[in-house]
């Protein structure tokens, strides 16, 4: 078994005119946790999409758990879960309703069981019976990582998991994804908050303008960062500044 | 491949298990597919009806076939609106990328459009007994109006799948049921069309709604059927299968 949990050589995709992905090449240690950094429109969106097998790339290859995205789509979606952008869970259900849904399609022997347990871990037993359309944000995007843990995916991506939640639901999250990667689940994760990528990931990717532009942990990103003038200031850029930086660079060629 | 594809009834009955919850949970959509076609069938028989002639002894027997229609109609505007909230808010994306029979997302609201229209419609036929509506037909006449009441509403399904699948808002989703909900009174639902003016005339006896009132008005009497039942099939079968065609390609073009 290769010791990556995905590999993506080459990536193109365009939409009509829209050239959002121009080649891109990383690869993601199975059991870490990967961040995919970029600004708005970058296409981090559409490389899980194609990731996830809900799109199908112009060219180059992204292998998943082993298998090709394109020819064993069903043994991607076997191995791995999906939390989209937008909390993807069902609104007029209850919170245990929407994990038992969850279960009963990944054909689980236990559902109510599975239910149980995932409502647990997350703190949400309180309001299992309850419709999700009476959860708050943070609520619902516990209960949505939640949903992508049944049946135990090796890999889940997670889509800007934190996008629109307030600072407390936001480590809240995070603290999740953290546990997750304890277990030996591959995270992979998308955002805009390079906070985010600096408190979780193990290695963060820069998405810009179509191609990942520096890939690595976050000490080799800060051996990019040119060194100091004066070198006895011991300030440590933070990666906002090495993000900043990199992206202005690559726009002057 | 071959575990996914023996999943299909099984993660079918997930679907149509959720969203049939979707809608006993909604008093609007109970209000609207049964409730409103129920007041509109006791406005017509006991306010209307003493002053329409229609050659019957009985009103609710000539209206009900017309009020069926109407609550089929009407039902499906909600089949296209949970299909949009369900491309909307990403729970689609949910359902494709999990190892599942990917065509049951779309398929559960089809079956669902099916079984709830089937129950609202024999709540009406509940109703209709209660206020006076008698048949004499027996059970393959019975059976041949579940058969044509059953391909009406899987042709206005797809048509509420393309709306549901394409459309832009929420609004704009439901806008498409007006028309249809509106056509039974163009037809010889209410009112036979020889009141009509000539133009109407020709509209309400050339439109599908009259051929398939007439046949399940015949059926449901024990009259000769005639052709109405063969126009009022094709009808059926060719909306089905051009709406089925656009919707299948608005769905290609979602995922």
């Amino acid at each position: 078994m290769p010791n990556n949990s995905i590999q993506v050589k080459g990536l193109q995709k365009s939409y009509k005119k829209l050239h959002v992905l121009k080649g891109v090449d990383f690869e993601v240690e199975k059991g870490s946790i990967f961040a995919l950094l970029g600004s708005n429109g970058a296409g981090k969106t559409t490389i899980v999409k194609i990731l996830t097998t809900l799109l199908k790339p112009d060219s180059g290859t992204a292998t998943v758990n082993g298998f090709d995205v394109a020819s064993k789509p069903e043994s991607v979606r076997q191995s791995i879960s999906l939390t989209g952008q937008f909390a993807a869970v069902d609104e007029i259900l209850t919170g245990r309703e929407n994990l038992i849904m969850i279960a009963k399609l990944r054909h689980l022997k236990n559902p109510r069981q599975v239910a149980d347990d995932l409502l647990n871990r997350f703190g949400l037993t309180d309001a299992a019976g309850r419709g999700v359309s009476t959860y708050s944000g943070g609520m619902r995007r516990r209960l949505d990582i939640a949903m992508s843990l049944v049946g135990k995916p090796q890999l889940i991506f997670l889509d800007e998991p934190t996008t629109g939640l307030d600072p407390e639901a936001r480590i809240e999250v995070w603290k999740t994804v953290k546990e997750l990667a304890a277990n030996g689940t591959t995270v992979f994760l998308t955002t805009q908050y390079l906070e985010e990528a600096e408190q979780l990931a193990d290695r963060i990717a820069i998405l810009h303008e179509g191609r990942i532009i520096a890939n690595g942990t976050l000490a080799d990103l800060k051996k990019l960062f040119p060194p100091a003038k004066v070198e006895y200031i011991e300030k440590q850029p933070s990666l906002e500044e090495i993000f900043l930086a990199i992206v202005g660079k690559k726009e002057e060629k | 491949m071959e575990t996914i594809k023996n999943y299909f009834f099984m993660d079918m009955g997930v679907m149509l298990g959720r969203s049939m919850r979707h809608i006993f949970r909604s008093m609007d959509t109970i209000i609207t597919v049964t409730i409103t076609p129920i007041a509109m069938m006791l406005l017509f028989v006991y306010v209307f009806g003493g002053a329409i002639q229609t050659g019957t002894d009985n009103y609710v027997n000539y209206l009900l076939p017309g009020i069926l229609l109407i609550a089929i109609a009407s039902g499906i505007a909600y089949t296209a609106y949970r299909l949009f909230m369900d491309m909307q808010r990403g729970i689609f994306e949910r359902f494709h990328s999990m190892p599942i029979a990917r065509s049951t997302a779309l398929w559960g609201h089809v079956l669902t459009s099916l079984l709830s229209n089937a129950i609202s419609v024999v709540v009406i036929i509940l109703v209709a007994f209660i206020m006076g509506f008698r048949s004499s037909a027996g059970v393959l006449s019975w059976l041949a109006v579940a058969g044509i009441l059953a391909l009406f509403t899987l042709a206005l399904t797809w048509i509420a799948a393309i709306a549901g699948l394409s459309a832009k808002s929420v609004d704009g989703a439901g806008a498409f049921s007006y028309p249809l909900i509106f056509l039974p009174f163009i037809s010889s639902a209410f009112v036979p069309t020889a009141s009509m003016p000539s133009v109407v005339r020709a509209f309400a006896e050339n439109q599908p709604v009259t051929s398939i009132v007439e046949a399940i008005r015949a059926l449901l009497s024990s009259q000769p059927v005639g052709n109405d039942i063969w126009v009022a099939l094709a009808w059926c079968v060719g909306i089905m299968l051009v709406a089925y065609i656009f919707a299948m390609r608005a769905y290609k073009k979602r995922v």
